[in-house]
């Protein structure tokens, strides 16, 4: 059954649209991460055009957080004062990020920026997060007999910043400056990437902060909500860009996959989940690296500029 | 006097502009096509006849071509080259004007019908606006940009030659079947019928058909022009009330 958009200008079988979205939602549910980064490349596979994917992936990203966040408040497992600061870092870092999207594009090097941005990013992220999963689990199976001791964390630089803030679902007492600035970096990232950012906000707060990450995912989706809510505001005001029709559709397939996803979340491992989504983020980074590096089949491209 | 017919007639063929004696007559199946949500593509059937105030002079062989074009767009085309190892989008080439869908039909083979000097008069198999560069071109050789622009869209469909495809019937009635492809961009579309004696054009006709969205899609599509941050707020608001209305679900079905 063929429905057509009526901003993308294109009419696109009904049931892929949900297909697509239950994947997004599947994996938003599962690991925190909005799903921007696989949206976005695969409507682009669909037909929708570029500018109208990143801002509808912005609107279906905050429907499915919204769907998975409720769930974890549901199961207290959402730091609202670390999601605020984290937000309040994010909204400013949108900002920058807009005006160094519209400045890359002015020197015409925002389609590399774009691609290097998510082939190293996405690299090191996901490297770094399997290779931390790998030895987790290889030290748990090593000393299963012997209780895992509680990591005593180490109180460097971080730890001697001002402004120090209670954060009690996550067990921290830290300042507010790095969350904010990793809230912010994560902000600029995902207005030149047209991603929420969960994929690079999880590790960050897992290996940055320390936080725990039973707290991380609800943490995340929290903060997500926000930056790519403002995101698709953005681009509607904009450059009017946002395909209701075609979000209706994703956020339908979404929500589901959602729910499924929140599910099979609590019933793996923390080590399983995030030896998973280090195995995609790296499966993204890989394909990506190698578009780079291969000769393409096909040297040209055609761009329809929106009246 | 059949001799000054003959020779009268010849003329005709040879100058096509002065006194035609062979006309189009032509009509459209629909001249409004409105796109609903379910929209899934349109047939266009166009038809006519040839009216001639004599009889026909068979000499030289007749032929009609008929031309579809969608509405004008900017385009750039880009090409991939390797730099520092990485392949990237290094040069382009920007169109102005490039049809959003062009097809052509014809009774015969395109290079039997119609003459290379007809075609670059009215530009029938590749539309003129094709080739109207904008901005300075930073390529030494633009050809490569617009064929390749003309492959691509031949491989998506909106740009197609259907040789045969008119049918002719008895020199004098003719038809012509297009399907307008799903994708379809909303605008006037421009209908080109050529009358050709003996790869010259005789005669041609002109009309417009009015592709417009209609119902739900064009109210959408006005309010994210017109309005467009009640529109985002909309948007947003369908997402949080979806997010929620599964969230809620999702809990009572597992209670």
């Amino acid at each position: 059954m063929q429905i057509y958009l009526p901003i993308a200008e294109v009419s696109v079988n009904l049931f892929l649209l949900l297909g697509l979205g239950g994947i997004v939602g599947l994996l938003s549910g599962l690991f925190g991460v909005g799903g921007g980064f696989l949206i976005t490349p695969l409507l682009f596979f669909i037909g929708v055009p570029p500018g109208v994917a990143v801002a509808t992936g912005a609107n279906q990203v905050v429907a499915s957080s919204v769907s998975g966040v409720l769930t974890q408040f549901k199961r207290k497992a959402v730091d609202v004062p670390m999601g605020l600061v984290l937000q309040a870092g994010g909204l400013a870092g949108s900002g920058i990020g807009v005006w160094l999207f519209n400045r890359l594009t002015v020197l015409g090097l925002i389609d590399v920026a774009v691609q290097l941005a998510y082939v190293i990013l996405l690299g090191t992220v996901g490297s770094l997060m399997l290779m931390e999963s790998l030895r987790a689990i290889y030290r748990a199976r090593r000393s299963a007999q012997i209780r895992p001791r509680r990591r005593s964390h180490h109180h460097g630089w971080v730890h001697r910043l001002p402004v120090k803030m209670k954060f009690r679902a996550s067990g921290l007492y830290i300042s507010v400056i790095p969350p904010i600035l990793i809230g912010m970096g994560v902000g600029i990232l995902a207005a030149i990437m047209g991603v929420g950012g969960g994929f690079i906000m999880v590790p960050a707060m897992i290996y940055l902060l320390g936080m725990p990450t039973k707290v991380v995912i609800g943490t995340s989706l929290f903060q997500v909500i926000t930056v790519s809510a403002f995101t698709t505001l953005m681009h509607a005001i904009t450059n009017q860009s946002v395909d209701v029709m075609l979000a209706l559709f994703l956020i339908l397939g979404g929500v589901i996959g959602a729910q499924i996803g929140t599910i099979l979340g609590g019933r793996l491992k923390a080590e399983q989940l995030r030896i998973l989504l280090a195995l995609l983020v790296v499966a993204v980074a890989l394909k990506l690296a190698l578009d780079l590096l291969l000769p393409p089949s096909e040297l040209y491209s055609i761009f329809v500029e929106r009246r | 006097m059949r001799g000054l017919a003959l020779i009268l007639a010849l003329i005709c063929a040879a100058l096509p502009a002065r006194a035609a004696m062979e006309e189009i007559v032509a009509g459209l199946s629909h001249d409004n096509i409105g796109i609903t949500a379910a929209f899934n593509g349109s047939e266009v059937l166009i038809y006519g006849a040839v009216k001639r105030d004599a009889p026909e002079d068979t000499a030289l062989p007749l032929a009609v071509i008929v031309t579809l074009e969608g509405p004008a767009q900017r385009v750039t085309i880009r090409q991939k080259s390797r730099e520092y190892g990485i392949w990237i989008n290094s040069s382009k080439v920007r169109v102005s004007g490039v049809p959003s869908y062009y097809s052509v039909a014809t009774s015969g083979p395109l290079e039997s019908v119609l003459s290379l000097k007809s075609d670059v008069t009215h530009r029938i198999s590749v539309p003129l606006s094709m080739r109207a560069f904008e901005g300075p071109i930073e390529v030494e050789d633009a050809r490569p940009y617009t064929a390749a622009m003309m492959r691509l869209r031949e491989e998506n469909g909106t740009f197609s030659v259907h040789e045969g495809a008119v049918h002719l019937v008895e020199d004098t009635l003719f038809r012509a079947d297009f399907s307008l492809p799903a994708n379809l961009v909303e605008g006037d579309y421009k209908t080109r019928i050529f009358l050709l004696r003996g790869g010259e054009v005789i005669d041609t006709k002109s009309v417009a058909i009015y592709v417009r969205r209609v119902g739900l899609e064009r109210w959408l599509y006005m309010l994210a022009r017109e309005h467009a941050p009640i529109y985002g707020v909309m948007a947003l608001a369908i997402a949080v009330l979806a997010g929620w209305g599964a969230s809620t679900l999702f809990r009572l079905i597992r209670n």
